[in-house]
C-alpha cells in the first residue's frame, strides 16, 4: 500500500445562516493515497465543494484535521495557506476562470509569478504546461477565442504549471459536451498515470466517474462507503 | 510576464472606462501646471524681494503720495543705510495696453538700494549724467528692441507734462540684468525723478514711496516701528513693511490668486478623485471571480493589495506626467506671449516636483478602499457566487 496523501479525521464544517447552523460536513473521515485519482459524487447540497475546499485550503474546518502531504493545514493561518496552495496544489473549476485580459500562456504563467523563478523559466515552464494539455498552438490566444474544452485545458495546464502534488477539480467537465468532456477526462487521467498526479475530481456525471480509480461517495456531509 | 503587465493588462480590462478616467486625470494634471504657473507669476517678484529692504507708504493707501522731505528724515535713523524713492507713473509704450511699470527715482541713491542690479559702470553714469536718461530692465529694452542712445516716447496715464500732454520722452541710455529672465524686476524701468518733478504739471515734491535699505535685517521689525514713528501725527502717517510684505500686498490687491488657485485645484482634484475612485471600485466589483481564483493560486491578501494600488496608481501616474507634460508646453508657449504682464509665468521644479508626488498620492487614496475590499474578498464565497 502506498502513502497516504491527504488524510482527514473527524472532519466538520458548520456554516452560520444567520441565526441558523447549517452543518455541511460531520466528523468526516477521508483519505487519499498518493497516486490515487478519486471522483466524489453525490447530491447536490451534500457538501463535496465544502470539502474540496477544505483540502486545498481555501477554507478552514470547524472541527477536525486535515494533513496533507505531513502538513496539517488546519493549522496554518491564512497568509501562510496561500503560500502552501501556491506549492502544493492545482485548481480546476467547473467555470474555467481564465483571466480574460492575459492570453493562454500568461494565464499558465500566472501561478509562477508569486515563485522566485526567472522570468524565461517562467515562459518555458508555460509552455512545457501548455504542450502536455495540447494547447501550443493556441499560446498567443485570449480566452475569448478559445472553445470551452481549449479553455479548460488552459486551466489544467495553469494547475499543473507550479508541480503540485495535488489537483482539485470541481466538476471540471459540468459545462462541456460529451466528446470535450471525455477529451478533458482522458487528460486528467493521463496527468494521473503519466505525470503522478493525485487527483480529487468532483462529477455528477458516472461515466466521468469511470475514468478515476476509485468513486466516493458523498451524503449529508458524510461518506457512504465506495460502490 | 511581470506583476506590472498584469497590473497594465488590468487596468486594460475596460478600454473606454479606463481612457475616460486617464482623460480626466489629464485634464486635472494640466490645470494643476497652469494655475502653479499663474500662481508663480503673481508670486514671483515676492519670493524675490529681499528682507533688508523696507517699503514705506502712506498709511492710508500706496496711491497717496508722500513729501520728498521724509527721505532725509528717514536716512538719519540709526541703522539705515540707503533711502530711494518712487512714484507710480503709469507708464505705457505706443499703446496704452502696453503697461510697463516704471517709476523716477533718484540714481545714486537707487543704486545703492539695488545694489545687486548689474549695469555696466559707464552706461550708469551716462545715465546719471543724463536728465532725461532711462535704465531699463534687460529683457523690457529686449523686447520692444529697445538699443542704447534710443529716444523713447513714454506714455503716461497718471501725470501730464506742464504742457499737458501725457506724453514723455527718454533716452535710453543703461539696461540693467538681474541675473534672472524671468524676474519681475527685468520688466520695468527708472528714469530722473528731478526732471520727472520739473515737468509734472502738478504735484510737485510729492512722492509714492520709500524703498529703505536697513542695515540689520533681523532688525527690520524695528525699523519699520522706528520709521512710522518719525511722522506718527504729522498729517501725512506713514506705514512701513517689508519689500516682501509690499510686493504681498500689491499681489492681494489683484485678488487673492494663490487663494483662487487652490480653491480651484481643490474642486477639480475633487471631482476626479470621485471619478477615478469609482472606476477603480467598479473594476474590483466587476472581477470578484477573478480576484477570487488569484487568490486559489496563492496570491496573498497582501499581494491582492499591492496589485489594486499599483493599478490605480499606475493609472494616476502614467495620466497625472501626461498632463503635467502638456502643462508644460503650454505654459512655454503662453509665457512668451504674455511675459510683460506676468513675466515670472513659469513651471517651476518645485511645482512639477509636487505634482508628480500628488499623482502618486491620488493613486494610493483613490485606490485603497477597493484595495482592501479586493484583499479581505472571501475565496469561498466569491467562487460559490458564479
Ligand atoms: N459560505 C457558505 N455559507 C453558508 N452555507 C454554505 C456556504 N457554502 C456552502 N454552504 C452550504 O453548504 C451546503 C453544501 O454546499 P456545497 O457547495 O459543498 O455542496 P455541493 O455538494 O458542492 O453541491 P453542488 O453539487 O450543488 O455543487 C449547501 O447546503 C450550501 O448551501
Ligand atoms: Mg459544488
Amino acid at each position: 500500500m502506498s502513502e497516504i496523501l491527504v488524510k482527514t479525521r473527524d472532519l466538520s464544517k458548520v456554516f452560520a445562516k444567520g441565526k441558523e447552523k447549517v452543518e455541511v460536513l460531520r466528523g468526516l473521515d477521508l483519505d487519499i493515497e498518493q497516486g490515487d485519482f478519486v471522483a466524489l459524487m453525490g447530491p447536490s447540497g451534500s457538501g463535496k465543494t465544502t470539502l474540496l475546499n477544505l483540502i486545498g485550503g481555501l477554507d478552514k474546518p470547524t472541527q477536525g484535521s486535515i494533513d496533507v502531504g505531513g502538513q496539517r493545514i488546519d493549522q496554518l493561518r491564512s497568509s501562510q495557506l496561500s503560500k502552501w496552495r501556491a506549492r502544493h496544489v492545482g485548481f480546476v473549476f467547473q467555470f474555467y476562470n481564465l483571466l480574460p485580459v492575459l492570453t493562454a500562456q500568461r494565464n499558465v504563467e500566472l501561478p509562477l509569478l508569486l515563485s522566485k523563478m526567472s522570468r524565461s523559466e517562467r515562459r518555458r515552464r508555460a509552455a512545457t504546461a501548455l504542450e502536455i494539455v495540447g494547447l501550443s498552438d493556441r499560446a498567443k490566444h485570449y480566452p475569448r477565442e478559445l472553445s470551452g474544452g481549449q479553455e479548460q485545458r488552459v486551466a489544467i495546464a495553469r494547475a499543473i504549471v507550479s508541480d503540485p502534488t495535488l489537483l482539485l477539480a470541481d466538476e471540471p467537465t459540468g459545462d462541456l459536451d460529451r466528446e470535450t468532456a471525455d477529451e478533458i477526462l482522458d487528460l486528467l487521467q493521463i496527468l494521473n498515470t503519466e505525470h503522478g498526479k493525485t487527483i480529487l475530481m468532483v462529477t455528477h456525471d458516472p461515466q466521468a466517474a469511470s475514468h478515476a480509480r476509485h468513486t466516493l461517495h458523498m451524503d449529508k456531509g458524510s461518506l457512504a462507503k465506495a460502490a | 510576464m511581470t506583476f506590472l503587465h498584469l497590473v497594465r493588462k488590468n487596468l486594460g480590462r475596460k478600454k473606454v472606462r479606463t481612457l475616460f478616467t486617464a482623460l480626466s486625470i489629464v485634464v486635472a494634471f494640466i490645470l494643476f501646471g497652469l494655475l502653479g504657473a499663474l500662481n508663480q507669476g503673481f508670486s514671483g517678484s515676492v519670493s524675490l524681494a529681499g528682507v533688508d529692504r523696507l517699503v514705506t507708504i502712506h498709511k492710508v493707501s500706496l496711491i497717496q503720495l508722500l513729501p520728498i522731505a521724509y527721505g532725509a528724515r528717514i536716512s538719519n535713523l540709526e541703522g539705515v543705510e540707503a533711502v530711494s524713492h518712487y512714484t507710480w507713473f503709469g507708464g505705457y509704450f505706443q499703446d496704452p495696453r502696453q503697461q510697463v511699470f516704471s517709476t523716477p527715482t533718484d540714481p545714486d541713491t537707487f543704486r545703492e538700494v539695488y545694489a545687486e542690479f548689474e549695469i555696466d559702470p559707464d552706461q550708469f553714469q551716462a545715465w546719471q549724467n543724463n536728465r532725461v536718461g532711462m535704465l531699463a530692465g534687460k529683457s523690457l529694452a529686449d523686447t520692444f528692441g529697445w538699443q542704447v542712445g534710443d529716444r523713447i516716447p513714454i506714455g503716461s496715464t497718471i501725470w501730464p507734462t506742464s504742457d499737458g500732454s501725457y506724453g514723455w520722452e527718454f533716452v535710453l541710455e543703461a539696461v540693467y540684468d538681474d541675473g534672472d529672465p524671468a524676474n519681475t524686476n527685468e520688466q520695468q524701468f527708472f528714469f530722473h525723478y528731478e526732471y520727472f518733478n520739473e515737468t509734472r504739471q502738478f504735484g510737485k515734491d510729492l512722492i509714492g514711496w520709500y524703498t529703505v535699505k536697513i542695515s540689520d535685517p533681523e532688525n527690520a521689525e524695528a525699523m519699520a516701528a522706528a520709521i512710522d514713528a518719525l511722522f506718527a501725527n504729522s498729517p501725512t502717517e506713514t506705514k512701513t513693511t517689508t519689500e516682501k510684505g509690499f510686493a504681498q500686498g500689491f499681489v492681494d490687491q489683484v485678488g487673492d490668486i494663490g487663494a483662487i488657485v487652490r480653491y480651484i485645484l481643490l474642486a477639480v482634484f475633487f471631482t476626479m478623485l470621485l471619478v477615478t475612485a469609482n472606476t477603480m471600485a467598479q473594476s474590483v466589483r466587476e472581477r470578484t471571480n477573478e480576484l477570487a481564483v488569484l487568490k486559489t493560486l496563492g496570491f496573498s491578501d497582501t499581494r491582492i493589495l499591492v496589485m489594486v494600488l499599483s493599478e490605480s496608481t499606475l493609472l494616476s501616474v502614467v495620466a497625472g506626467v501626461l498632463g503635467l507634460m502638456l502643462a508644460y508646453v503650454a505654459v512655454g508657449g503662453f509665457a512668451a506671449s504674455v511675459s510683460q504682464f506676468l513675466p515670472g509665468l513659469a513651471l517651476t521644479n518645485a511645482t512639477l516636483v509636487l505634482g508628480l508626488v500628488l499623482t502618486v498620492v491620488l493613486g494610493l487614496i483613490t485606490g485603497i478602499a477597493p484595495a482592501l475590499s479586493a484583499m479581505r474578498l472571501n475565496v469561498v464565497q466569491a467562487l460559490a457566487r458564479r
